[in-house]
């Protein structure tokens, strides 16, 4: 629905098994993989897609990623990203224990994970 | 550079790319759209060769002539002619080229002429072609300034895309020049000494270039195969074949078919397809599909893992066995035979998947007449994949007209053009344009995976523990034979992807054979980043682990003996060691060291585990790793690379590994198919000792020191040595009873 529907492709398919995070999406601010969620499950809540999370590419996680230069082929950024928002949202401070715990689930075949790290601790220290 | 880049050029060494490029070769920096009047190229810019094209608001455009797969070619690329156009980096467009070896073909000594992004080689193969296309250009800038000032032209200089008269104290904008500049029917010719001499260098090595596609890549603005829609095109999904050969004995085509939306049900020899109107309908296709595969004429049908393990191990020990020759010095049979003392050991790797994040995907679209289409795709080579689909519509390349996309990574996987081929011929069936996308299931039984292998490994040593003979067995499916057969061929059975790692070029070893038992047994195997070197060097760097502690030396000092005639690889082996503080023991953890020659980039690393005795669950704790890539380009992305082939590397040696039964792969998914997350993370160091030597390759390096780095820091920990990839957990915890 979002990817071939709407048309926004920034939102990627993986596994489609909820294995691997590349599809992650925000519904109510909650990060979900969209792969493993029904239309009836969202009728009436707010969706948000790497398109949304901001209009001008200026969140602060957006803004690390790139000063970390963390994609490499990119196809799991999106979904790094948004589950890395949720993660902001509910902890300004984390720990990288936590920041671990949060993003296991999301894999990065290019191994980007020593830069996701570093974008998630500079994006909390300049939100 | 005043001569053809090619010359000589021999058509066999050329391997798989040979069909696909055809034979039109010329020099790699051909002109095009010469001659043509200068009001032109002020309206639409000058394209002062097939590369680059400068504008009047003096954007420059510089085409990229191999495919990003993330590993930053589409910055370092245009780079390297940005530097010797002299061009302000920041009115730089970097753009894919399309597929086309006469003007984008590279210099490499393995394929020369050829269009390929693999094998490390798009920043070696494009070094000079690019410096020199460079160069060109600011010739050509050059004489059109100095004619029309009236002025010598060694008294211009050039800088940030502006030609310099310093003496008149006049400046001009490459912009501005291209609006009455003429460029010459014959480019002008470059020699090596026109070029900079690193030392002049103002864009290559500088830290601060960031790479050119990342910014699309944070706001889901990049466009990757999947992500394309063309107007009219329907859906299709795969039922892919386990193996090849087989044929659709049974399915439930008139169930599938009776989902809405969905209007063929198609038996083809890769699968079975289910075509639909939406993404929805083929997907439900494909989850409702029932096939029963005939396998009778499939080559690959016996094949089970576990059996062909005993078939291996009794065909590697049976004198009976042809095994031929990869590599050869001196005698090593008469020297281990006259041996004081010898070493034998037996060691194994499993096949192992690509699983690039990206799964398999294209979108065809054929004219009416059949006889020409646009293919969307995002491919590591683009004249192999026009010339398949061009096979299957019974034309000729230059019909194929074929859009290059971002791949969501590719690791060697996207080489083979399976994905292009098929949605052509979906296409050519439904006849409307089709969007072919496998689901993850589908790509993992649709995998090119690296092969499974055996090693028998023997050394000798004389009465002074000197070692005097080396011996490498392989037993393993001939990778060349399935993914280059051309080159396959014409070297009369060789594996170059399968054999890379078992030559031993920079360890001074007096006899040394590697041999290799071919096995040709219908696996589907492939290029894996890394190829043969990451088994291969596996496998070597552990037994001479073994050899170091039965001379009784310690691993570094031993590998520092052994490359005493190579002061570049001596460089990296001390520079790891000081970086790890190697010789500094630690409490409950391993060191372990390795060395690696991958396509003449030298690396040493240094590993620091633990073992969970109890799970067998090896845990990395730091990982040290020393490179010396020659020249380097863009240093941020270059330490990026090494990073992105340590984890790949990490995961291979842990956990990767696919099992075969009936010829066909048993895994599914990510969950039994583990790849390395973020909590299997252990700390990298990175050390690039850049040095003015021509560029290597950069994107596979980090990977073949990695396992033999951890076993060796196993074996030290522990007194055992492991000797099958992956270091597996139940594997580790067999191995430590």
């Amino acid at each position: 629905m979002v990817r071939e529907h709407l048309k926004l492709t920034g939102t990627k398919f993986g596994c489609g098994s909820g294995l691997c995070g590349a599809c992650t999406v925000h519904v109510d601010g909650r990060a979900v993989r969209s792969c493993q969620t029904t239309m009836s499950e969202v009728a009436g809540k707010k969706v948000t897609t790497i398109e949304g999370l901001s209009p001008t590419s200026s969140h602060p996680l957006q803004k690390a990623f790139i000063a970390e230069q963390v994609p490499q082929c990119g196809y799991c950024t999106s979904g790094q990203i948004m589950q890395a928002a949720e993660l902001l949202q509910k902890n300004k401070k984390p720990s990288r224990e936590q920041i671990v715990a949060h993003m296991d689930g999301n894999i990065c075949r290019c191994g980007t994970y020593p830069r996701i790290v570093r974008a998630i601790q500079r994006a909390a220290k300049e939100a | 550079m005043n001569k053809p880049i090619i010359e000589n050029l021999d058509l066999s060494r050329r391997g798989f790319v040979k069909g696909a490029v055809g034979l039109s070769f010329s020099f790699a920096l051909g002109g095009v759209l010469l001659g043509r009047p200068s009001e032109v190229y002020a309206a639409e810019g000058a394209k002062l060769n097939a590369y680059v094209t400068i504008a009047a608001d003096n954007t420059i455009t510089i085409l990229c002539p191999t495919s990003e797969m993330g590993q930053g070619v589409l910055t370092a690329l245009p780079l390297i002619l940005a530097e010797e156009l002299d061009a302000d980096w920041s009115k730089v467009k970097c753009e894919l080229a399309t597929g086309n070896p006469r003007l984008y073909g590279g210099a490499h000594k393995m394929f020369p002429g050829a269009q390929v992004t693999l094998a490390s080689v798009s920043v070696p193969a494009y070094y000079m072609p690019l410096r020199t296309a460079g160069a060109q250009a600011r010739k050509v800038l050059l004489d059109n300034v100095a004619a029309e000032w009236k002025v010598p032209v060694g008294e211009l200089t050039t800088d940030k895309s502006m030609v310099i008269h310093a003496k008149s104290k006049r400046r001009i904008s490459y912009g501005d020049v291209v609006k009455f500049a003429k460029v010459p029917a014959e480019l002008p010719k470059i020699a090596e000494g026109d070029l900079k001499k690193p030392g002049q260098f103002k864009l290559i090595g500088r830290k601060d270039i960031k790479r050119v596609d990342v910014p699309s890549k944070v706001n889901g603005t990049a466009k990757y195969g999947i992500d394309v829609q063309v107007p009219g095109m329907v859906y299709a999904s795969l039922m892919h074949a386990p193996m090849d050969g087989v044929k659709v004995a049974s399915v439930n085509a008139d169930d599938v078919k009776k989902i809405k939306g969905v209007t063929h049900v198609l038996s083809l020899p890769f699968g079975v397809a289910v075509v639909a109107d939406t993404v929805e309908a083929s997907r439900a296709g494909r989850m409702a599909l029932k096939v029963e595969w005939d396998t009778k004429d499939a080559k690959a049908a016996p094949f089970d893992s576990e059996k062909a393990k005993e078939e291996y191990a009794r065909k590697a020990k049976d004198p009976a066995s042809e095994a031929m020759e990869a590599f050869k010095t001196g005698d090593a049979d008469k020297a281990l035979a006259g041996a004081a003392r010898t070493l034998e050991a037996l060691y194994w790797s499993e096949h192992t998947y690509h699983a690039q994040m990206e799964p398999m995907n294209a979108v065809a679209k054929i004219a009416d007449d059949g006889q020409s289409a646009e293919i969307w795709v995002g491919t590591q080579v683009l004249p192999l994949a026009s010339a398949v689909v061009a096979g299957v519509l019974k034309t000729t390349p230059d019909k194929i007209k074929i859009h290059p996309q971002l791949l969501g990574g590719g690791f060697g996987r996207r080489i083979w053009p399976d994905a292009p081929v098929q949605a052509t011929v979906i296409a050519n069936i439904v006849k409307k344009p089709v969007k072919l996308m496998l689901t993850r299931e589908d790509d993992i039984m649709a995998a090119r995976p690296r092969p499974m292998t055996h090693h028998v490994m023997k050394a000798g040593l004389d009465d002074k523990k000197n070692l005097v003979s080396w011996h490498h067995r392989i037993v393993a499916e001939n990778v060349d034979a399935v993914a280059a057969p051309p080159r396959f061929a014409a070297t009369k059975g060789r594996d170059y992807i399968g054999w890379v790692g078992m030559s031993q070029d920079f360890y001074n070893i007096p006899n040394l054979k590697a041999d290799a038992i071919r096995e040709q047994r219908g696996m589907r195997v492939h290029a894996w980043r890394g190829i043969g070197a990451g088994y291969n060097k596996f496998v070597s760097e552990s037994f001479l682990d073994e050899v170091a502690a039965a001379r009784g030396v310690d691993p570094f000092d031993y590998r520092l003996e052994l490359t005493k005639n190579h002061p570049r690889a001596q460089a990296v082996i001390k520079t790891v060691a000081a970086m790890s503080d190697y010789k500094r023991k630690r409490p409950g953890r391993g060191l372990g060291i390795a060395f690696s020659d991958y396509h003449d980039t030298l690396t040493a690393g240094v590993a620091e585990v633990s073992v969970d005795k109890a799970t067998g669950k090896i845990k990395v704790h730091n990982y040290w790793i020393a490179v010396d890539p020659g020249l380097v380009i863009q240093p941020e992305n270059a330490q990026a690379q090494i990073e992105s082939a340590i984890v790949y590397g990490l995961s291979g040696a842990l956990s990767e590994e696919l099992s075969m039964k009936g010829g066909a792969i048993q895994q599914s998914n990510f969950n039994d198919y583990h790849v390395l997350r973020m909590s299997d993370m252990p700390e990298l160091h990175i050390k690039i000792i850049a040095t003015n030597n021509p560029p290597t390759g950069m994107g596979e390096v980090g990977i073949p020191t990695v396992a033999p780095a951890i076993g060796n820091a196993v074996a030290q920990l522990t007194g055992k040595r492991l000797r099958h990839l992956p270091m597996s957990a139940d594997r580790v915890k067999k191995a430590l009873a």
